[in-house]
């Protein structure tokens, strides 16, 4: 069996459990570990998107 | 007079090792079962999210048929030897999963090809975020953390 994911399935698979444990192990309480692992989901999704136009646009 | 509060804020600053027969268990512990070091200072919620989060993370990098990294040390190449070197020890941070996926047979050779390469930061990503755990199970024992 071989899982098989896109590029941006992947990357967001990925920014996902990043996020969760970022959120754990970095703040102090709950409502602060949410927050920063949502911080972290949206600006690793806003890296994705940006990185992603950016080679679009090099690439021409 | 004035030596009694740069005294205190000199202690602040420099909270004191815990002894190391309080810490070495619970990291060692966290460092071979992802999240069990949270289990065992009794937070069982950071433990579970910790280690559904890096079993997931290593078990979708043996999916993507990723490749573990081996210790090669390149005496002309540093870029390799730093490449191979901290990925193997990345690896090996994975703990009990690493060892399993090792002696029951995974040798899945380095492959072109996204999926492969995903899978395989996927794998040493797995052994990173468990070093971001140990070392927050330390921190809770020194008292920096609740």
């Amino acid at each position: 069996m071989k899982l098989s994911l896109s590029h941006f399935e992947m990357a967001l698979v990925f920014a996902l459990i990043t996020s969760v444990i970022l959120g754990i192990v970095t703040k102090k309480t709950d409502r602060e570990r949410i927050q920063y692992g949502l911080q972290c989901f949206g600006y690793f999704v806003a890296a994705l998107f940006g990185i992603a136009w950016l080679m679009k646009l090099g690439h021409g | 007079m004035s030596s009694a509060p740069n005294a205190t804020a000199t202690s602040a600053a420099h909270s004191p090792v815990p002894p190391i027969t309080k810490w070495v268990g619970p990291v060692l512990f966290s460092w071979l079962v992802p999240g069990a070091g949270y289990f065992m200072l009794k937070r069982p919620i950071r433990g579970a999210l910790t280690a559904i989060s890096i079993l997931v993370m290593f078990s979708l990098g043996l999916l993507m048929r990723g490749a573990m990294f081996e210790w090669l040390w390149s005496s002309q190449d540093m870029l390799t030897t730093v490449i191979y070197c901290g990925g193997y020890v990345a690896n090996l941070c994975a703990g009990l999963p690493y060892f399993l996926a090792t002696w029951l047979g995974y040798n899945q050779p380095d492959v072109a090809g996204h999926v492969h390469d995903y899978g395989t930061k996927f794998l040493a990503g797995a052994g990173l975020l468990n070093v971001l755990a140990m070392v927050d199970v330390y921190e809770i024992i020194a008292g920096k953390k609740d």
